[in-house]
């Protein structure tokens, strides 16, 4: 490495630093105020807990499987739909509008929930 | 015979009775042979005492010929219900290879697989390779059409089946029916067949003569076990329907990962225990989920399902071994 280049490496570390800090964003610069509202939905022993939830419009809700068992989340009106979720797996959908949203598991019908946002 | 096992045949006796079920002709003889329980049934036309009790001393050895039903193997499973799905599939092979009287035909009921990845199947193909019969005949799980509608299972076991992978076949004058009722279930629903399954299935039925031996295989049960665990099929009293002329009809299912036994009418009902893991009775647990036993009982909790074809009289022997 020639001098030359070992200063402009000593000063392009800093100035990399910098550039992070500008563009990673401070809380002034975010585009909202409001923290994202999070909801979760455990799935155990074949059942959606808690099967009705009522959240806030702008809510991402995650369902997560803990059981021995594949499982999926569904709307019934094709709103959602989960890839399967194998243990401990998640699966997140975030509800940008108002109503109520009836869901099922497609390996398992009879598990059935509903979330309501408003 | 363990006290555990001796447990399940009072049990079964009392559901039978309790049921109402008019058993007279058709649940002749039941008695152990080997690890194995012996049911001795007549679908419709009487069956000899003598023939009865000929099955019950010699079980196995009779009959025309006679298949194997394997089930829910659940291929890549490895949760503590059943850690090693491989040496257990690999057991009920070995198992079917060590009867005295050789299956022409292996019916596999579906769960071939856990997650319905390519590799799961591969390995349940490899494995089955080593079973002295040849030929396997299957019917899709719930666990092997999952996230692509079930595209990779008819690519693999229904490209000369209809739709999403029924079809028949005929074996020595006996008709058999692959059904599926793991495709587009409802919410709150059970298993389903759909309208154009069930159409195909009437004109399939519709010339054959009534006393056609008929065998029905499909993963979900086909009678109502349990409803509140999914156990049963919304439309089965349809298809049910089409085979009410016939003198002898046998409902072989999976899913349930039990034996199960109903006799109604000239429909013998049953299920086969998985390869796999078991799962609880209906209503003795939290769910369906895997259940966890002792390591040195899971083997008597797994099995398979040897059934023997007499054709005269049509008479069809289930006979269900643990591999244990």
């Amino acid at each position: 490495m020639t001098k030359k280049n070992a200063w402009v490496a000593s000063l392009a570390a800093p100035m990399a630093m910098a550039m992070l800090l500008l563009f990673s964003g401070s809380p002034n610069l975010t585009a909202s105020d409001q923290p994202a509202a999070i909801a979760a939905v455990k799935i155990d022993n074949f059942s959606f807990g808690p099967q009705a939830l009522t959240i806030p419009v702008g809510t991402t809700v995650t369902w997560t499987n803990r059981d021995d068992i594949p499982h999926t989340a569904v709307s019934t009106d094709g709103v959602f739909k989960s890839k399967v979720m194998d243990t401990d797996e998640k699966f997140s959908y975030t509800f940008t509008k108002a109503g109520t949203y009836s869901y099922y598991c497609t390996i398992h019908p009879k598990m059935t929930g509903q979330v309501v946002v408003q | 015979m363990t006290a555990k096992k001796s447990d399940f045949i009072d049990q079964k006796m009392q559901d039978l009775n309790n049921d109402g079920v008019d058993r007279r002709g058709f649940l002749k003889c039941m008695a152990w042979a080997g690890t194995g329980l012996v049911w001795t049934l007549s679908g419709g036309i009487p069956v000899s005492q003598a023939f009865a009790k000929g099955i019950g001393q010699h079980a196995g050895k009779t009959g025309d010929f006679s298949f194997v039903q394997i089930s829910d193997s659940h291929m890549g499973f490895n949760k503590p219900a059943n850690p090693d799905v491989i040496v257990t599939l690999q057991a009920a092979v070995d198992k079917i290879n060590a009867l005295p009287n050789q299956p022409e035909f292996l019916l596999h009921t579906g769960d071939i697989s856990h997650l319905s990845r390519p590799e799961q199947f591969d390995n349940v193909d490899q494995i089955l390779k080593s079973a002295s019969a040849k030929d396997v005949f299957f019917v899709p799980g719930e666990h092997d059409v999952l996230d692509d509608n079930g595209k990779q299972y008819l690519e693999r076991y229904g490209k000369s089946a209809q739709g999403a992978g029924w079809y028949s076949f005929d074996h020595k004058g006996v008709h058999f029916i692959g059904l599926v009722n793991v495709m587009n279930l409802k919410a709150g629903g059970l298993g389903s067949l759909g309208g154009e399954q069930l159409e195909w299935m009437e004109k399939d039925v519709k010339h054959l003569r009534h006393s056609t031996p008929i065998v029905v295989f499909a993963h979900i049960p086909l009678w109502s076990v349990y409803p509140e665990w999914g156990w049963g099929t919304d439309d089965s009293a349809q298809a049910l329907a089409y085979l009410r002329k016939f003198g002898s009809v046998t409902v072989l299912n999976g899913h349930i990962h039990q034996n199960m036994q109903k006799v109604e009418g000239k429909v013998t009902f049953h299920t086969a225990m998985s390869t796999a893991f078991p799962q609880p009775q209906p209503g003795k647990a939290d769910s369906p989920g895997p259940m966890k036993v002792p390591a040195e009982q899971l083997r008597t909790l797994l099995g398979i399902t040897d059934v023997n074809y007499v054709r005269n009289p049509h008479s069809l022997a289930v006979i269900d071994s643990s591999l244990g």
